[in-house]
Parts: C-alpha cells; structure tokens; sequence
C-alpha cells in the first residue's frame, strides 16, 4: 500500500486551504515521505499540536498506509 | 490484568523518561525508533523503553493515549514530548536538553552547530 505526493498535498491543502506545502520523496517507495507545511493557522500553537492537525487532515493513513512523513511544521 | 490505557498510564507517571519505540535499545526495529535511541544515549539520559511490537493493544494504546499515529514516542515526567521528528528538531536546537534539565533529568550539553 503507498500513497502518492500529490495525494498527500491534495489532503493537507484540503484541510489548510492556506497552507504552504512541500513533499519530498525519500525513497520512492510511496511509503517514506518528507512535508515542510507551513500556515498561519499554526501561530500559537505548540509542534505537538502542528503535527496533529496535519495527522488529522491526512484521515487515518498516518501510520497505517503511509509509513514515514518527516514533518516539519511553521506558522510562518 | 489492567487495561493497555492503564499500563501505558502507569509507565510514563512512574518513570521519569519513557520511550515507546519498536524494539529494544539493543536491536531497534525501525530507523526513526533507533534514531531517538541514538539521542537520548548522546545526551546520557536515563530512560525506560518499551517494546511496542510486543503487544498488538499496546502498538495501538499508545497512538490511541496521546493521539499521535506513529512511533517511536518520547515522555518526560508523564508528558509527551514527540515523535522521532520533534525530538531530533529538539535535540538540534538545545532545546530537548533545556527540557530535560528543568525536568530535573540530567543531560548533557548540546555543542551549538
């Protein structure tokens, strides 16, 4: 089972319609993906809480269908 | 026997760092588990790890108890700290030995890159 890049894109911006997103393929297996998400909605909120809602916008497949997103977060 | 909530409960408040991760310090199961295993040995904290590929409930007690989908999971003194991700950002910055300390935990100094 993998997911593509686009689909992940797809999925946050879906949630984050003013997010900034950027997916790097790291081993072009579908499963191990690196994100650099970056909106506004983040400001105030701790990294913990970033990673969550990013999590939540990808519905369920973290951890299940996508093995590995290296994610990093920013308000700005 | 107490529930998967309750064993995870019971180990992050009578532990002072806890690390759920697959495998063992000794033999990691997965990169990003051996990673924070790496960092925690680094900064010479004590910690307790446990093997969540030991038990089905508790793989999944420990994503459902915190909320947060995947392991390895960081605890210092009963609260989350993060995932592979966060502690590796943490640790680059300082600020995960900052944490440590004001925790009373002793660890040692970063060399700032």
């Amino acid at each position: 089972m993998a997911m593509d890049a686009t689909e992940i894109e797809r999925m946050i911006k879906e949630a984050l319609p003013d997010a900034q997103v950027e997916i790097r393929d790291l081993a072009g297996d579908g499963n191990h993906y690196a994100a650099n998400v970056v909106s506004p909605s983040f400001k105030g909120k701790t990294r913990i809480q970033q990673h969550q809602i990013v999590y939540a916008a990808l519905k369920g497949n973290m951890g299940g269908v996508l093995h590995a997103l290296a994610l990093q977060t920013a308000a700005e | 026997m107490a529930s998967v909530h309750e064993q995870i409960d019971n180990e992050v408040k009578t532990n002072d760092v806890v690390l759920f991760m697959k495998g063992t310090p000794q033999f990691p199961q997965c990169g990003f588990s051996s990673q924070v295993v790496q960092i925690l040995e680094y900064l010479g904290v004590p910690y307790k790890s446990v093997n969540v590929l030991e038990s089905a409930d508790m793989r999944q007690g420990v994503k459902d108890y915190t909320n947060w989908p995947t392991v390895p999971q960081l605890y210092v003194k009963g609260e989350f700290v993060g995932g592979c991700d966060i502690v590796r950002e943490m640790f680059q910055s300082g600020e995960l030995t900052t944490h440590m300390t004001t925790a009373g935990i002793p660890a040692k100094q970063v060399a700032q890159a």
